[in-house]
């Protein structure tokens, strides 16, 4: 019992951390006014950017390219999208169809598969000295794999640059009432292109801890919907740092619980209720439900600076 | 004399929207083949001879040309999905999960009843109609009462489609043996094929007669009128008599409907039954590269899905016979759609060059 609880708990740990990761890049990125769905794409190339650079130098090596990467792609959806005032979904949908189409491109081409990539080296685990030796804690806290305490060190990080900081004043207020925070002399644009690179560095690094974090491979697709997740963790967490955590470790619990439904003898609920779990407490928190969840005032509007 | 001048201007400006409109799909399309060969020749794969093969799957043969339509059957009306959506200024992301559920209810119909033809296959493509539209109507209903962004919504939706589909198939509905599927429709229920021995089915013609419903809608009928007003400016439309709420969640029902025909047309024109999905296939995504290729406009509609049928038609060919992978395409497809998307820059860099030559910069 006391086993299946430890198991069930660090497995939902584990499952929320790429969920944690990707909703602060998403977050980021709305608080500024900038939707990115291309968090989903981004994901998956930071994935295989961290299995390939794992396959060839290490796996740390691996995890600063995915994250490297992934702020390039979210500058080309800052690009498009700011700069060339695309619209932001039809941006994000181009990248995440670009992202399927260059990892398996790049998948055949190095390692001739189609499916998946050979085994590679992961980062491994942590252990925190007297924590894993408590009860329980222990079992969930104590040894796990380096994302997990990055993921929770970024959420209160995130939290202190959000709403302890002049540069998170600024973010918010780009994307609360851009012609008001230009007016006071902030730029727009710059803002919201810091924002949405910082989101591309999070979902690289939500990617890279799916490739060799999680696993120790590339599997075609294997963000398979995660970003989306993550978008519904954010936007569960109503756009802050904590609320997107605790979203992410309710999503990663649900998830858990399907992944370890025959141990724990959990087999009379289908696993894909628990599966399509997330998507509809979202769908419950938008409409009030549950507490209704207000995303920011200028969010998927383009800025465009009035002539004088 | 200034109502003339006015008129005049106006006359023009739209000539050159029309003129943009027609040059910029094309320019991305050009850009896109461009980029894909740069991808063909990193691997060492000769361009010219893979888009030929690309030309000769769709073109070579009257079953590659079959095949092609297969394909493109499904884009036709995902595209016209999000098209009608951008009409009304509402964003359906969420073809892929009315797909899902349009296809389980069509084939539901299809092996549940026993009925002459005439009955029964329009009660199962009415069934289809309905389930994508109650699937997108939701999320129009969620917009025009709650202002919850459809996108976010959409997106919820289709995961919530592939799970409870995926559910359904795996479990009550499922057929007896080993196979994860329903039992296979009646023939009744069958969209016919009509060339012997090829795939090809009456989708295509029930697509392009849609194509053209949707243009009668859009441009004949007071509907579509509205419609596109609320699209233009919500706010004028609504003070301007609109039931612009009303009209919001009719419109994501029709586009949801739309959505829904491609999966309808999939399971009783193609398979037969429904299978368990295990992702989703993509129609609901491409359908939006298909809308913008097409500008929103049916014909122009039509056209783009025509091209994402040869594209992913000659994908497969592109890399059994040239060895080129077939992910090429999508790349393709992601520059064709980041170059529609980005049609402010070739306005841009037209007015820069403008200046650069001395003109005065348009005030359009």
């Amino acid at each position: 019992m006391l086993a299946n609880l430890t198991a069930l708990l660090s497995t939902t740990l584990r499952m929320a951390t790429p969920l944690i990761l990707a909703a602060l890049g998403g977050m980021f990125s709305e608080r500024s006014g900038v939707i990115n769905i291309a968090l989903e794409g981004i994901m998956l190339i930071g994935a295989f950017t961290a299995m390939a650079g794992s396959y060839f130098f290490s796996p740390w090596i691996g995890v600063l390219a995915a994250v490297i990467v992934g702020m390039i792609i979210a500058a080309a959806h800052a690009l498009v999208s700011i700069s060339f005032r695309a619209d932001q979904i039809v941006s994000g949908t181009a990248i995440n169809i670009f992202a399927a189409g260059i990892t398996g491109f790049l998948l055949r081409l190095i390692f001739g598969d189609a499916g998946q990539s050979p085994s590679v080296q992961d980062v491994g685990t942590w252990k925190i000295p007297f924590i894993k030796d408590i009860p329980v804690i222990g079992g969930v806290f104590g040894e796990q794999i380096p994302f997990v305490y990055i993921a929770l060190i970024m959420v209160g990080v995130s939290y202190w640059i959000l709403f302890k900081t002049p540069f998170g004043l600024r973010i918010r207020s780009v994307g609360e009432h851009p012609a008001a925070a230009d007016s006071v002399g902030i730029n727009v644009i710059g803002m919201r292109y810091i924002a949405v690179i910082m989101s591309g560095f999070f979902a690289g690094l939500a990617g890279a801890s799916l490739s060799v974090g999680l696993l120790d491979l590339f599997v075609k697709n294997m963000s398979s919907g995660r970003g989306f997740i993550a978008l519904a963790a954010m936007i569960f967490g109503r756009w802050t740092p904590q609320g997107a955590m605790l979203a992410a470790l309710l999503f990663g619990f649900a998830d858990a619980l399907q992944m370890l439904a025959q141990t724990i003898g959990l087999t009379f609920v289908p696993r894909q209720f628990l599966l399509m779990a997330p998507y509809i407490l979202t769908i419950l928190a938008l409409t009030g439900v549950i507490g209704r969840s207000t995303p920011p005032a200028a969010d998927g509007d383009p800025y465009i600076k009035e002539e004088v | 004399m200034v109502d003339k001048n006015i008129s005049e201007r106006k006359a023009k400006y739209l000539q050159k929207q029309r003129l943009v409109d027609l040059i910029v799909p094309i320019i991305a399309i050009i850009a896109g083949l461009i980029v894909g060969a740069i991808f063909m020749l990193i691997i060492g794969a000769e361009p010219i001879k893979a888009y030929i093969v690309l030309w000769n799957s769709s073109f070579g043969s009257l079953r590659g040309f079959g095949e092609m339509l297969v394909n493109t059957v499904p884009l036709i009306f995902t595209g016209l999905a999000v098209a009608f959506g951008f009409k009304i200024g509402l964003f359906n992301i969420g073809g892929d999960g009315q797909f899902l559920v349009s296809y389980l209810a069509a084939a539901y119909i299809g092996y549940m009843f026993q009925l002459p033809m005439y009955i029964h296959l329009p009660f199962a493509l009415v069934a289809g109609i309905i389930a994508g539209g109650v699937w997108g109507g939701i999320a129009g209903y969620l917009k025009a009462k709650l202002g919850i962004h459809e996108v976010i919504t959409t997106i919820m939706f289709n995961y919530i489609a592939l799970h409870l589909v995926g559910y359904l198939v795996g479990g009550p509905l499922k057929a007896e043996g080993p196979l994860p599927a329903t039992p296979k429709i009646f023939d009744t229920a069958k969209l016919p094929r009509f060339v012997p021995n090829m795939r090809i089915h009456y989708g295509i013609f029930l697509a392009l007669a849609v194509a053209v419903l949707i243009y009668y809608i859009l441009w004949k009928t007071t509907f579509g009128y509205e419609v596109r007003a609320t699209g233009q400016n919500p706010d004028a439309a609504q003070f301007g008599g609109i039931n612009v709420a009303r009209n919001m969640v009719l419109a994501m029902f029709i586009s949801g409907a739309l959505a829904g025909l491609a999966g309808s047309t999939q399971a009783l024109g193609l398979e037969y039954r429904a299978y368990q999905p295990f992702g989703f296939v993509g129609y609901g995504f491409t359908g939006i590269a298909v809308a913008l290729v097409g500008k929103g406009h049916p014909v122009g509609v039509v056209l783009g899905a025509l091209l994402f049928g040869v594209l992913s038609r000659g994908a497969m060919m592109m890399q059994s016979m040239v060895g080129v992978p077939k992910e090429v395409i999508e790349i393709i497809q992601a520059i064709i759609i980041m170059f529609i998307a980005s049609e402010y820059i070739f306005k841009y860099l037209a007015r820069k060059w403008r200046e650069r030559k001395g003109g005065v910069a348009d005030a359009s």
